[in-house]
């Protein structure tokens, strides 16, 4: 299992707990993440305005991954999306593939000629690695956690462009990767709502209105944690926790962890390895589960 | 309740340019059963977006209205309508193509303006100073590399660039 790592724009700069915890649980596991210096921004916010350009950029991080003979594996789900979106197009109409790879190299001299696959890390841990193998890595016991699955949007739709990856109105593989774990993954209202982060920039009151209704369904029911795969989804609702708080008048206090940091506390990584001193909302039994691992 | 349509705002050209666009293909197929607004998150919390109502003022051919408006900017692209419509509209990539359109017509929003000229500038949405990557270097982690090179010629190709240009000044920001 070797894969070009794709880090997008937020993850290296805003969620490095995320980054650490994907590198070394991913180690452990035998996926190698080969570091990729060109990559950059995978094209998803300009397709709002120029879906020619969008295509343009996700086309030539395809072509830097296949010129180096690997498959994506890329922890953002938006960059999952849009990349393995724009493969599916570049795969399946090949008047588009030329089009865009006379474009290509023109601008910048590359060419992609479609032979490579993109696919999110939990959809890696969970179809390459496998569950049988996850449970084989637990060292350290989490069946007292009770823990709330957010899939978001772009890691499983739109389901033609992940060839029909999980079912988007009945999505299971996350909840299968926390139980594999041991821990218990609850049922809650809206398990399917999106984040809000799309339209963070363009209205932020709208924005923030969304995750506030998941944190106000999950604090119905009750979780010790929110567990996500998309960096986006954790600065809805983790970084903006705090804001959303006051305008709620209200105190979630609801940790966010990344499925691979729930990964590594359960394999016995120290807390420092899944990064987890910078999570924001701290949570005292997820320390002493890191603690009793670093203890052994 | 707004007014009623004026019939003289119709422009039955508008409904071909969104099916002429990538994504807007399927436009005609919407019979209008709300899937796509009662699957909507961004709908479950402000009435200001409503993708049928926007897809049946595109079908009646209100141009300015739907391309000058603040509601095409509010989809958060999560695809529950793409999924679900019966009649396999697309109205995510729809949306996409409208927002498109009003770009070309001169509506940009402002955010988005801001990511483009941060994609110019840095090829990515953030700027990695020495700071990022000390923080980085403190976790373990690798350093990350700014190559906006190709990224200019691709935003310069497409004509992007100009839209992050100052317009009082014609020069760059």
């Amino acid at each position: 299992m070797r894969y070009a790592f794709y880090l997008g724009c937020t993850a290296p700069v805003r969620t490095l707990n995320y980054e650490l915890a994907a590198r070394n649980t991913g180690r452990r596991l035998g996926i190698e993440l080969v570091d990729i210096n060109d990559f950059g921004c995978c094209g998803f916010p300009i397709k709002s305005v120029d879906h020619d350009a969008a295509l343009l950029m996700s086309a030539r991080n395809l072509a830097l991954a296949e010129e180096q003979g690997l498959d994506i594996c890329a922890l953002c789900s938006s960059c999952t999306g849009t990349l393995a979106e724009a493969n599916h197009r570049l795969q399946t109409q090949p008047e588009v593939a030329e089009q865009v790879n006379v474009a290509l190299e023109s601008a910048i001299g590359r060419r992609y000629e479609g032979t490579i696959k993109v696919r999110h890390f939990a959809r890696v841990l969970f179809e390459e690695v496998g569950l049988d193998r996850l449970q084989e890595a637990v060292t350290v016991d989490l069946s007292q956690l009770r823990l709330a699955a957010h899939y978001g949007c772009h890691y499983l739709k739109p389901t033609d462009a992940h060839d029909q990856f999980d079912d988007p109105e009945n999505p299971s593989s996350l909840d299968q990767l926390i139980t594999a774990l041991g821990a218990s993954s609850v049922i809650y209202e809206g398990r399917d709502q999106c984040c809000g982060g799309g339209i963070l920039g363009a209205d932020e009151e709208t924005a923030l209105a969304m995750p506030r209704l998941k944190l106000e369904r999950i604090a119905a029911v009750g979780a010790d944690a929110l567990v996500v795969v998309c960096p986006f989804c954790d600065i809805m609702y983790e970084f903006q926790q705090r804001r959303i708080e006051k305008i709620a008048q209200t105190r979630f206090n609801l940790p966010v962890l990344f499925y691979p940091q729930l990964l590594g506390l359960g394999m016995g990584l120290s807390a420092d390895e899944v990064g987890l001193r910078l999570n924001r909302v701290k949570s005292r039994r997820l320390m002493e589960i890191a603690r009793a691992a670093d203890g052994r | 309740m707004e007014q009623g349509i004026d019939a003289s705002m119709m422009d039955p050209t508008f409904v071909d340019d969104i099916a002429a666009e990538h994504g807007g293909e399927h436009i005609r197929r919407c019979f209008a059963c709300g899937t796509c607004t009662a699957s909507c998150p961004v709908r479950e919390v402000t009435e200001r977006y409503n993708p049928r109502r926007i897809i049946h003022m595109a079908l009646l051919g209100l141009r300015e209205q739907v391309l000058s408006s603040d509601f095409i900017w509010l989809c958060s692209t999560c695809y529950a309508c793409y999924e679900r419509c019966p009649q396999d509209v697309r109205i995510t990539e729809l949306m996409h193509a409208i927002k498109n359109l009003a770009v070309r017509e001169g509506y940009v929003h402002p955010s988005f303006r801001i990511q483009i000229g941060l994609i110019l500038d840095h090829g990515r949405l953030y700027d990695i100073t020495a700071f990022e990557n000390e923080r980085r270097a403190e976790q373990g982690l690798p350093p990350i590399h700014e190559q906006p090179a190709e990224y200019r010629q691709i935003l310069a190709a497409t004509g992007l660039d100009l839209l992050v240009q100052s317009p009082e000044t014609g020069e760059d920001r």
